[in-house]
């Protein structure tokens, strides 16, 4: 079922009269009809659950947001998606701008956000425009501004380039970059639903979020919420990468197996050339990685589905995260500890460098990590890196530092051979840069 | 009605103290004070909005509060959280936040280029107080250290960004002193460095207090580099008449000659009132000032070594003391050495003494004991 790309394949959707055309904006007329809170009560019954990686259920959010008198409040929509691996956003905003307009209209309507905003990744340069161009279009059609469609609300939205940074991502460093200022995370508490942006209440949401309310609006929380499994309600965004046959965005519904979304031709089509499937990382680079034998099953033996309890099942140990959606996908010639070092490279240079633990650390683990990878570690660089990622996890102001320790962590505690391998084969580890992990039981392809 | 703010019980360590709502736990902690105390690099009561950085005061919430007896699942900042009624914090008890620290000192340390021998602040820093109290002997790091270039930054101050820690206290000092503010950070993550944009000098005023407030030897006064250790100077206080600061100052002199002014600093290392640059830097003569006397210094370092007699206070009784709070020391140097016996008056003995001596002793003692039991 698709809810979010319906219509995606329709020429011309990114223009306002064809996406009208298509049912676009109903959503927004049945909501500017309704009271705010009564919004804000169908998203909770809907049961959405925050995109951009934490799962945080969306309607929670919305409801701590403070309500002091004489004090504008603000949505923020984080377009910054620079988790590498992640790209589902982009594909979003692209084809669909006015869905992402529509569900920020309703958003803000609920909210009692006058003005609005789109921190979008500098990188999405041409977004930038299609967003802008829609904007304009719905200005022109009366979907923005004053006195929008004569209930009175005002809102305008506007979109703010980021200058590349992942750290921005991070809902307090992306208001700090909004109000000019650099990039670095906030202390926390208070938290951006009481002290957002310029000090005023403020919910930040991610894209795949936002647009999720012009459905639910649609269809009606109740039945948004009976799409899925559990607590994982509605479609979910997957952007799947790596070593697949067809690599590209899909909207899943969340009781998809993971097994069936590689291999089935309706999503990923299995592994080029036949291959064996090594490991995944099923939510975005900073998610831990697992190994094909705890992929299709958890440790307890049940079916592994592509939503958030199940893929979290068996906690860090033998589970993962869903994470944002970036579905990577590494077939038996990939190297664990090279992909190992390229992440930890990643969060170096993106570490905002305030706190510490996450500054020196991320750059002494990329430090060692090059030299295994290189055939130039040791035996105890493994259990240093153990120790290192131990010291930056959980004691850093924001998540990135948990980001960045989490991969190395995963990678360790599921390929260390191969870790050890690097170490005891410098020559071939040096001119070899692929994997040697085979798994003694080959996994079985699996036609669906 | 009461205007009063409601006093929250907090137990630290598993000592209890009242304070007002709204205290941070670290504040609380200074309150009960010794060992109890988090350190803390980047927070500074004085400057606003500092604190949460270098993630040094990290503590254990074992109990939420009275209400929501819940612990916090990851160790906080202790400067940033404000205490709840009820709460109960492990610091020094908490074999997790002993090593979560030990690991933030190493990380502050990994591209700190340990040139104390060189370094002016070298006997105030307080990053060598944390990685003695806190750290551990030896470095595990193998790789070079990261290095940034020389800038020049002014008559006055000298900048070493290699010994930076990134605490940004001079950061939030020149925003919140200073009319404007010349400098900030550049770059990110460990290449991120204290600069000015770009290659200009720091006058302001007000500015020279950034070495004051300069945890580190990141920041170090011009006028007094390389001209003395600072623990061979005796700190006095003193004051002037200055028509833009307080003027209350402290000198570090040796003799008659006043080689330093800075302000004056609580036990916490912070300054109790902000000086000009004038005082500081140009004031250099002992008839420049009134001289009150000399400093009480009381911190646990090298600074509060080798002072004026009679400066520091008497300390309190060992027994009244280690209630609860300072575990150090616990033993009387007598018992355990066999050399040191009480019995034996150096001073009594004839020329320097020789393991004969102690041994002589020692068998008479031991002839004594065998005599007694004899007669029993």
């Amino acid at each position: 079922m698709k809810l979010l790309l319906e219509n995606a394949h329709i020429e011309g959707i990114r223009y306002y009269e064809i996406y009208r055309k298509h049912g676009g904006y109903r959503a927004a007329e049945k909501a500017l009809k309704m009271a705010p809170d009564e919004i804000v009560e169908e998203v909770k019954k809907s049961g959405l659950r925050g995109r951009g990686g934490a799962g945080f259920p969306a309607g929670m959010k919305w409801s701590f947001l403070a309500k002091p008198e004489g004090v504008p409040r603000h949505l923020v929509c984080n377009a910054d998606e620079s988790e590498p691996g992640t790209f589902k956003d982009r594909y979003l905003m692209e084809f669909l701008p006015h869905l992402l307009i529509e569900g920020l209209l309703i958003s803000s309507f609920a909210l009692g956000s006058n003005l609005t905003f789109i921190y979008i990744r500098g990188e999405y340069a041409w977004i930038v425009d299609v967003l802008e161009q829609a904007i304009a279009e719905a200005k022109t059609n009366g979907w923005l501004g004053k006195n929008i469609q004569g209930t009175g609300f005002d809102c305008e939205i506007h979109v703010q380039r980021g200058a590349g940074a992942y750290i921005c991502g991070e809902e307090t460093a992306l208001l700090e970059s909004l109000e000019g200022k650099r990039g670095n995370p906030r202390i926390k508490p208070p938290f951006p639903a009481v002290q957002g942006l310029w000090l005023r209440p403020t919910v930040v949401n991610n894209v795949e979020t936002l647009a999720a309310v012009v459905p639910i609006m649609n269809i009606g929380g109740e039945a948004y919420s009976k799409i899925g499994v559990g607590r994982s309600t509605g479609t979910k965004l997957i952007s799947a990468c790596g070593n697949i046959n067809k690599p590209g965005v899909y909207e899943i519904e969340m009781n998809l197996s993971v097994e069936e979304f590689i291999y089935s031709d309706e999503y990923c089509s299995g592994i080029p050339k036949g291959k064996k499937l090594k490991a995944c990382i099923p939510g975005g680079s900073s998610v831990p990685i697992v190994p094909a034998n705890l992929l299709f099953k958890t440790a307890k033996g049940e079916t592994r589905y592509m939503n958030y309890e199940s893929l979290s099942d068996g906690g860090f140990a033998t589970g993962t995260m869903m994470g944002s959606g970036g579905f990577i996908v590494l077939d038996e010639d990939q190297c664990v500890v090279r992909h190992t070092m390229t992440l930890a490279r990643f969060y170096n240079h993106e570490s905002c460098g305030q706190c510490s633990p996450c500054r020196e650390g991320t750059g002494w683990m990329y430090k060692i990590l090059k030299n295994i990878e290189y055939g130039k570690g040791k035996m105890s660089d493994i259990d240093l890196l153990w120790d290192i990622q131990g010291k930056i996890e959980g004691n850093t102001i924001c998540p990135l530092g948990d980001a960045a320790a989490w991969p190395v962590a995963a990678a360790i505690r599921h390929f260390r051979d191969e870790f050890e391998w690097h170490v005891t084969h410098p020559e071939e580890a040096q001119t070899r840069n692929y994997g040697l992990a085979h798994y003694a039981e080959p996994l079985s392809t699996v036609t669906v | 009605m009461s205007e009063q703010t409601p006093k929250f019980k907090v137990t630290i360590d598993n000592i209890t103290i009242e304070v007002p709502a709204g205290t941070t736990i670290l504040n609380a902690a200074r309150e009960i004070g010794g060992d109890v105390t988090p350190p803390a690099m980047c927070y500074y009561s004085k400057l606003e909005g500092s604190g949460g950085k270098c993630r040094t005061c990290l503590v254990e919430v074992s109990k939420g509060s009275e209400k929501d007896p819940r612990p916090m699942p990851k160790l906080v900042a202790s400067c940033r959280t404000t205490v709840m009624d009820g709460m109960e914090v492990k610091n020094m008890t908490s074999p997790k936040v002993v090593e979560a620290r030990k690991g933030v000192v190493e990380m502050q340390l990994l591209n700190h280029p340990l040139d104390c021998p060189v370094c002016d602040q070298a006997g105030e820093c307080h990053l060598q107080d944390l990685s003695y109290e806190h750290g551990s002997s030896t470095t595990r790091t193998e790789f070079e250290r990261t290095t940034f270039s020389q800038e020049d930054i002014g008559e006055y101050i000298q900048l070493h960004k290699t010994r930076c820690i990134l605490c940004y206290r001079c950061v939030f000092a020149a925003n919140q002193l200073t009319g404007k503010r010349e400098h900030g950070v550049l770059m990110r993550g460990d290449h991120a460095e204290i600069s000015t944009f770009i290659g200009k000098a720091l006058e302001n005023e007000f500015i020279g207090n950034v070495i004051d407030v300069c945890p580190v030897g990141a920041l170090t006064d011009k006028t007094f580099r390389f001209k003395n250790r600072v623990w061979f100077t005796k700190p006095v206080d003193a004051h002037r008449n200055c028509p833009t600061c307080s003027g209350k100052t402290r000198l570090w002199m040796r003799g008659e000659e006043v080689f330093r002014v800075t302000a004056r600093k609580d036990k916490w290392g912070e300054v109790e009132e902000w000086i000009c640059n004038d005082c500081r830097f140009h004031k250099k003569q002992a008839s420049d000032w009134v001289i009150e006397g000399p400093s009480k210094i009381d911190r646990h370092s090298v600074i509060s070594q080798n002072h004026y007699q009679g400066a520091v206070e008497a300390q309190p009784e060992l027994v009244n003391e280690i209630i609860g709070k300072n575990p150090k020391l616990l033993f009387d140097i007598h018992e355990v050495s066999d050399v040191n016996r009480e019995e034996i008056d150096l001073s009594k003995i004839n020329g320097p003494a020789h393991s004969d001596n102690f041994l002589a002793n020692q068998k008479a003692k031991h002839e004594r004991k065998l005599k007694v039991g004899r007669n029993k």
